[in-house]
């Protein structure tokens, strides 16, 4: 531990710190714009530079300058001012200062530091240099003549995407950053580059010239389209939510979030339910509350037991999960079940359908075996961090069809039947130490037998067995025990003597069993379940509504309400809560602290925003004998996965354009 | 006054042939196999001791530059030489003599250095416009190989080193030592953030020593005559033999190996047939190739030519490319044009050169016409001060120091042009 000196006083930094963390570790502000904690080291906007001794005698860029035992860096002299000074003149000779008119202004690096090291006037009298913008896409507007050639975006697609899709070209004065051919990047995380510039040179398309950051509120939300919770902030101007960006949470999505969750939010006001159906005589009529309460109290009446069932959706609160379960005991029912796509694994203990590797932990890994799963699109930000391990050296093994995850990877088939008859390489690799992953997902998971075959393969190969899952709400819906034995077929089979079906939010499945089972659908939007529906109660998007998460890895999360649902649209619980009071069994809570207290007294662990770890997973079962089957991966349009996804301008056309090939013209300016 | 004997480049006008037969007939190749029984170290040792200082402009001591390898390099992370050809420096042209008039002298000195640094292969970076000079160099590297003085067991000493020719592609930036290891890879020529340093993590990240040509030519010689003899030769720390490239205004432009520390009047009148239109038309000298600042006439007239009689005059050696300007030179188009060129040459990565030299240039050409005010001549002395020392490479300095050697003598020119011309705006007005 080398110790430093900052500005005189005397700390200590870890082995190989940079000067520039040495500075931030003493509390020091050093002003950058290349430099990014996650991206290499470029060291080309200079506007980092401190003095150094020993060392040459002019400044150095501290962001690529290692830090060694006695040395002394300044960074407030006035030689260190003024050098700041120059760099920050030179950036601005060029840059047009059209910040009245530019959708960075107020979160810009550039303008921010332009306060601390601007000159106030300008000594550049020569014409500015002006770049034609170019195209990236449905996600990314360029306006290029603002760039300042920081290369952070190449450096993200290069290193974290996966995709060398953004480069620069040209040289000296001319060098510009442009996507490959101009064409459309192709990475479902392309929308972090809008974050990462530090000017207003790539910016959100969906966004553009909508709001201002200072004109917003910022509500802390959990995002819900994909298992892996990742923590995000809705930026919301009076009821709409303008934008959705990530937050910082290490153990998640460190700064990271797909496309899918930054711009699937235009779908939030589109093809909502704000009103209560009741279909009468084959079609749909717009009812009121208590028309529709009396008619689903009028088809409930006289039923117990197995007469009532539930199916939960994808993207549903712990909340209103415990509010159906709730519901359903009081008629003695527990024919309720979350796994819509029909997988099927031991539910018996929470270890055995978790992400136990835990999605930083992952990155540790030395040898990963996929089983149906193309983390790529199922869990964007699973994937990079795999991309990490492999960068470190792991060795990625996969079963089922070959796609490009953004690393190599040694294909093994598609056939189940592999678990069993597992390659010599594969059990070389794994036996050679360090920490293992298999990550089985639903791809496999729907195939019977498959889990049964990765768990005894996982056990066999000394891995850590993990389960992929695709839904926001699965893992909650599991720990609360929201799930019927036999799984979705047990529902299925029933179809015929079911008195009344709850559709909790279900838009993923074949719903043309129940065509004659009276079929109440609870959620957000109109899409597959709404369709079939004999009653709709207009429920809250994700958004709309407190609610609580559980990811992938068994990671509690709370997100916060940041908009009120539209029309007549309430809580998914509170429609719950008041319907049980219509149909004469009143659920034991009024609001939701009564709610919470209910569900952590029954679940502790699901009590506080925290990681449960659960030891002692069963022993694996033995290899079935026979196993076979193809992989066919559970999710084939990463950008409509979803009610809220489809619902989307946005999503609809990164899906036709960057997945299907559909061209867009740009209008002209 | 360097005796015939002495000279280490003996074919440097093409009198004779290149090829192996002739330059064996020369005394290149005589023998190598002896030198190469030396320990490795001892030719590092000669090489400090006889005081050779990198020609390609920096003038780090060379036999230094070589003990920072790594002794025992792995299999998996061999030691790489590669010898900079790239020359590209306005006014430079003594590596393009070498290698197509001398190429052997290069080739055996590099088979020397890669051994003294126990380098697995050498890469030759030569300039994208020598074509008849790579083709040169390529010929006569086959013919090394075909000889067995390349390859498995070089010249029969039992080390194997292999040699290889790349061609650039015309970017100056690529002289730049990092930069020309990333052109090597393949990538975008862009000079790496040092540290850390190529003898550390170079060429494929493994530790790369990067020297001029003229570095490695003359090493056979010196081990030959020994250390002692290159030393007899200049002022204490600037010893040995330079090539010296004399061209502008003067009588008999020429390219021409002298001893270090030879006075400049001496070299001119000797070599070049004195200054066009005799010695009070000298206006200026550029003593070192474009980057460095020109010295006004009075001062260089009797300076020593070398590295440090030359940084005493606020310039420097450089790779030695003097270019001479008389008194019919408009010496302030001459270093808007040098000005222009490092704002083409810039790579663009780092901001104050990519921004600055497009703005001096701009200033630059107004103030040739005068057509600025008399405040920007400190505005612009102040910009390059901003841009010098603050870059990734030294691309920076270089096109800083040429605007700073003439606001520093000639100042009063500048001056001039502008008055003329506010003297003309005002004429016009009324």
């Amino acid at each position: 531990m080398p110790k430093v000196k900052v500005d005189g006083v005397e700390i200590e930094v870890p082995q190989g710190a940079t000067v520039l963390q040495a500075c931030e570790l003493a509390g020091k502000e050093i002003p950058r714009f290349c430099y990014h904690e996650r991206l290499s080291i470029a060291g080309n906007c200079r506007m980092c530079l401190v003095e150094v001794k020993p060392g040459p005698p002019k400044p150095q860029a501290s962001c690529a300058l290692p830090t060694s035992e006695g040395q002394e860096i300044s960074t407030m002299t006035p030689a260190v001012k003024k050098a700041r000074e120059g760099v920050m003149e030179f950036l601005l000779i060029n840059h047009p200062l059209d910040c009245p008119i530019c959708d960075q202004g107020g979160e810009c690096d550039l303008q921010d530091q332009a306060m601390a090291y601007g000159r106030g006037h300008n000594r550049f009298a020569e014409n500015k240099r002006a770049v034609t913008d170019k195209y990236m896409g449905p996600i990314v507007k360029t306006s290029m003549t603002r760039c300042i050639q920081c290369t952070r975006c190449v450096r993200f697609a290069e290193e974290v995407a996966g995709v060398e899709e953004i480069g620069a070209i040209g040289r000296g004065e001319n060098m510009e950053i442009t996507s490959y051919l101009e064409g459309a990047v192709t990475s479902e995380l392309s929308g972090n580059v809008v974050d990462l510039c530090p000017v207003g040179a790539l910016l959100s398309k969906p966004y553009s010239f909508e709001a201002r950051p200072w004109e917003m509120r910022k509500i802390p939300a959990i995002d819900v389209m994909d298992a892996v919770g990742t923590n995000i902030r809705l930026d919301t101007r009076l009821r709409e939510v303008m934008r959705a960006l990530p937050r910082l949470n290490e153990d998640v999505n460190e700064e990271w979030a797909h496309d899918k969750t930054r711009h699937c939010v235009d779908g939030l006001l589109r093809r909502r339910l704000d009103r209560a159906w009741i279909r009468r005589n084959g079609k749909l009529e717009a009812a009121s509350w208590e028309e529709a309460f009396a008619t689903v109290a009028e088809r409930l009446g006289g039923a117990g037991g197995e007469d009532v069932a539930a199916i939960a959706g994808d993207l549903q609160d712990l909340e209103s999960l415990y509010a159906m379960k709730a519901l359903l005991r009081t008629f003695g029912s527990s024919l309720h079940e979350c796994r819509q796509d029909g997988a099927l694994f031991d539910v018996s203990h929470p270890a055995a359908y978790r992400f136990n590797s835990t999605i930083a932990g992952i990155e540790d890994a030395k040898a990963i075996l996929l089983v149906g799963t193309n983390t790529r699109w199922e869990a964007p930000l699973v994937n990079t961090r795999i991309r990490k391990a492999v960068k470190h050296g792991a060795r990625v093994f996969a079963i089922g069809p070959e796609v490009d995850l953004t690393y190599p990877v040694t294909w093994l088939g598609d056939d189940l039947g592999l678990l069993g008859r597992l390659p010599d390489e594969v059990g070389d690799r794994f036996r050679q130490g360090g920490p293992a992953a298999l990550i089985a997902g639903m791809g496999a998971l729907t195939v019977r037998g498959a889990y049964e075959g990765a768990r005894a393969a996982a056990a066999a190969l000394g891995a850590t067995f993990n389960v992929l899952h695709t839904a926001a709400s699965r893992i909650g819906a599991l720990d609360l025990g929201f799930v019927a034995d036999g799984g979705i077929e047990a529902i299925r089979a029933r179809a015929g003597s079911l008195k009344a079906l709850f559709l909790l939010g279900v838009d993923e499945m074949d719903l043309s069993a129940f065509e004659r089972t009276f079929t109440v659908y609870i959620g957000s939007h109109g899409d597959a379940g709404a369709r079939v529906a004999d009653v709709i109660l207009p429920g809250a998007a994700f958004s709309e509504k407190h609610g609580t998460y559980v990811n992938l890895e068994g990671r509690v999360q709370f997100s916060e309400r940041a908009t009120h649902p539209p029309g007549d649209a309430r809580a998914d619980w509170s429609i719950l809560r008041a319907l049980s009071d219509v149909i004469g069994r009143p659920l034991p809570f009024d609001d939701l602290d009564q709610l919470h207290a209910a569900i952590g007294a029954e679940h502790p662990h699901l009590r506080e925003p925290a990681l449960s770890v659960f030891d002692g997973l069963p022993a694996a079962p033995a290899m079935p004998a026979g196993l076979s089957g193809t992989i066919v991966y559970p999710i084939s349009d990463f950008y409509l996965t979803n009610p809220i996804a489809r619902a989307s301008p946005t999503m609809q056309r990164c899906s036709a354009e960057i997945l299907h090939g559909e061209t867009f013209q740009e209008a002209a300016e | 006054m360097l005796d015939d004997r002495d000279r280490i480049f003996t074919n440097l006008y093409g009198f004779q042939h290149w090829g192996l037969k002739a330059a064996s007939a020369r005394g290149d190749w005589d023998d190598t196999r002896s030198l190469l029984a030396l320990a490795q170290d001892d030719i590092i040792n000669i090489v400090k001791e006889s005081g050779l200082r990198g020609r390609g402009g920096a003038g780090f001591p060379t036999g230094m530059k070589w003990s920072f390898m790594p002794k025992e390099p792995t299999p998996g992370r061999p030691n790489f030489l590669v010898i900079n050809a790239d020359e590209s420096e306005p006014g430079s042209c003594k590596d393009r003599e070498i290698i197509r008039h001398d190429p052997h002298k290069l080739i055996e000195g590099a088979l020397i250095a890669g051994y003294a640094m126990r380098a697995r292969a050498g890469y030759i970076y030569i300039r994208g416009e020598f074509i008849r000079e790579a083709e040169t160099l390529q010929a006569a590297v086959q013919e090394a190989y075909d000889a067995g003085l390349l390859g498995k067991n070089a010249a029969k000493s039992g080390y194997d080193f292999d040699l290889f020719v790349h061609r650039g592609a015309g970017a100056y930036i690529c002289g730049e030592e990092t930069a020309m290891l990333e052109s090597l890879e393949g990538k975008k020529g862009m000079p790496r953030l040092k540290p850390p340093f190529p003898a550390g993590a170079g060429l494929y990240g493994c530790p790369t020593t990067v020297n001029n040509v003229e570095s490695i030519a003359v090493v056979p010689t010196i081990l030959r005559r020994g250390a002692a003899w290159f030393k007899s030769f200049g002022r204490e720390k600037n010893e040995g033999t330079k090539l010296f490239q004399i061209s502008g205004h003067v009588n008999k432009p020429c390219v021409v190996e002298d001893a270090m520390s030879v006075p400049f009047r001496e070299l001119i009148e000797r070599h070049a047939g004195g200054i066009r239109g005799g010695w009070d038309n000298l206006l200026a000298v550029i003593p070192g190739g474009s980057s460095v600042p020109l010295v006004p006439a009075e001062q260089i007239i009797d300076a020593p030519m070398d590295f440090d009689g030359l940084r005493d005059l606020q310039s420097g050696l450089g790779t030695a490319a003097v270019i001479v300007m008389d008194k019919s030179t408009d010496v302030v188009r001459a270093i808007a044009r040098l000005s222009y060129f490092y704002k083409h040459e810039s790579c663009g990565q780092c901001t104050p050169c990519r921004e600055g030299t497009g703005w001096m240039w701009r200033v630059m050409e107004r103030l040739r016409e005068g057509n600025a005010d008399m405040a920007e001549i400190d505005m612009l002395w102040d910009v390059t001060k901003q841009v010098e020392g603050h870059t990734i490479c030294a691309l920076g300095d270089a096109a800083a120091w040429p605007i700073q050697g003439l606001i520093r003598h000639f100042r009063p020119e500048l001056e001039r042009r502008i008055r003329d011309k506010q003297g003309d705006a005002l004429e016009a007005a009324e």
